[in-house]
């Protein structure tokens, strides 16, 4: 054993955090926001523990709406990161392509990605559990939809991070979704969080999506403004998150950071 | 001699350090312009604002009488870029890559189109395979294809043959003088090869701090520096301006 070679390798990793913010916040991060999660998951069943009850499936009917906006934030950023690691992302950028060109190939390809991944999951959960999702009936559609679009929303914002910082934003890519989980009242209602969270969650379309699923399978009532809500704040927010982006490659362009984008 | 290549006053300052300072020149049709100049001088800078990735602070690129920064997607069709620090996906099979390069830039008959590149850069014994598993030389010829596809009539090569055998190495400059004849291309040749350059380039910019500091034939700068070859110009040049510095 050499403590010198020990501690050159520790060396290599210490001067690569120490460099980075994103990956110092990252650190910090995890911890903090699964805290917070399930701090509000247990005071929700502390305080309401008849809540869900005689409503079978109520939690894993939100697990698996979460996992689809998940699922569909992620594959829009990981086709964006793909290219960054495996070093194609000059070419891509000298190839006549538009930017609302890219943000459409990813929109759909993000759209592929994420149903194949989710369709086998929600297939199982029938013949495992007895529940199906499709119990949220036509509403089901709108709130796919809107969680879809806000997925994208969110996927775009941290892929212009990436195209403006490079690879160093990957992290903030992995960990944005997290930073939403708590607010967005996925399983539990919005009167759970305190007053300043409350109203920063009613700024966020998950809390409307989030509340339908529940107003549907706990009350069995279908309440159309939180879908209209949802959509009215998924479109300003998509609107920012496209402007975002040709800011970013704008900003990219002046600061030259589309040029061997990598390691 | 019309000019397919304007490049007027062009600067790159990013924040305070100046990467280029107001360099001008003009590529020909038909014509290999050789770019040297040792590493960190503004080459990739220079190159980079050519092809529209990066924004000048000051100066234009005009491209067959077009601003690039106006026009930048039309003229990217007509452009294409090699260097050894860009790769194409690796889990894709080279045909794969190919296909998809040859629909982002629009090309009519790609399968055709790729047939043609396969057989003149002898890719066909692996065109069905990994892009990441190939040899060096194997995807340095890739590299060209993926180049080639949309025909371009301007092409920027920084160091092609970087870190290839001289067989193979030879084998891309015959075929890089042989293809720029026949479709009369612009090329503007980034390299640390002096014997490359020399045969590939009727022109040469010796560049330095992110200025040109010379201009010519190869065989004019080697009689004016009085040198026996181009490495010696390029060596005497840098030192001089390393000393002025």
């Amino acid at each position: 054993m050499s403590l010198n070679r020990i501690i050159g390798l520790f060396l290599r990793h210490f001067f690569l955090i120490k460099s980075s913010l994103p990956r110092i916040l990252d650190l910090i991060y995890w911890p903090t926001i699964q805290i917070i999660l399930w701090g509000f998951i247990s005071k929700f069943f502390t305080a309401y523990s008849d809540y869900y009850n005689n409503t079978v499936g109520v939690i894993l009917t939100c697990a698996i709406l979460y996992d689809f906006l998940f699922r569909s934030s992620i594959s829009f950023n990981m086709l964006f990161l793909e290219e960054i690691w495996s070093r194609n992302f000059t070419n891509l950028f000298i190839a006549p392509m538009r930017i609302s060109e890219i943000i459409t190939a990813l929109v759909g390809t993000a759209l592929i990605r994420t149903l194949i991944g989710l369709v086998p999951a929600i297939l199982i959960t029938s013949p495992l559990f007895g529940i199906s999702i499709l119990n949220l009936g036509v509403p089901l559609f709108f709130l796919f939809l809107s969680l879809y679009v806000f997925g994208i929303t969110l996927g775009l914002f941290v892929s212009s991070g990436l195209l403006r910082y490079g690879p160093a934003f990957e992290n903030i890519a992995w960990s944005s979704l997290f930073l939403l989980a708590p607010l967005g009242c996925i399983y539990y209602p919005i009167e759970i969080l305190p007053d300043f969270f409350q109203n920063v969650a009613r700024g966020l379309p998950l809390v409307y999506i989030f509340e339908e699923a529940r107003s549907i399978l706990v009350n069995q009532v279908v309440n159309y403004s939180n879908i209209k809500n949802a959509f009215i704040l998924n479109a300003i927010y998509l609107f920012l998150g496209v402007s975002l982006f040709y800011y970013s490659f704008s900003q990219a362009r002046k600061k030259g950071s589309l040029i061997n984008i990598g390691e | 001699m019309q000019k397919s290549v304007i490049v007027e006053n062009l600067s790159k300052n990013y924040f305070k350090k100046e990467a280029v300072k107001e360099i001008s020149f003009t590529i020909n049709e038909n014509e290999i312009l050789g770019l040297l100049g040792p590493n960190g001088c503004g080459k990739t800078t220079t190159i980079a604002m050519m092809l529209g990735l990066l924004k000048p602070s000051n100066g234009r690129v005009v491209i067959h009488g077009l601003d690039i920064e106006k026009n930048r997607i039309s003229l990217l069709h007509k452009m294409n870029f090699i260097s050894p620090y860009i790769e194409l996906p690796k889990k894709l099979s080279v045909k794969e890559n190919l296909i998809v390069y040859g629909k982002l830039y629009g090309v009519k008959f790609i399968s055709e189109r790729i047939e043609y590149l396969s057989e003149k850069l002898r890719l066909e014994e692996f065109i069905n395979k990994k892009t990441g598993e190939l040899s060096s030389g194997q995807k340095n010829r890739v590299s060209l294809a993926k180049a080639l596809i949309n025909e371009p009539s301007i092409l920027f090569l920084d160091e092609p043959t970087a870190s290839l055998d001289p067989e193979t190495g030879d084998f891309v400059r015959s075929f890089i003088e042989k293809i720029s004849k026949e479709k009369k291309m612009s090329i503007l040749l980034a390299s640390h090869n002096m014997d490359e350059v020399k045969r590939l380039c009727k022109n040469v910019l010796m560049m330095n701090n992110g200025v040109i500091i010379d201009k010519g034939t190869p065989d004019d700068l080697i009689k004016k520096h009085g040198k026996r070859n181009l490495e010696e110009v390029f060596l005497k040049l840098n030192r001089n301006n390393h000393e002025l510095k």
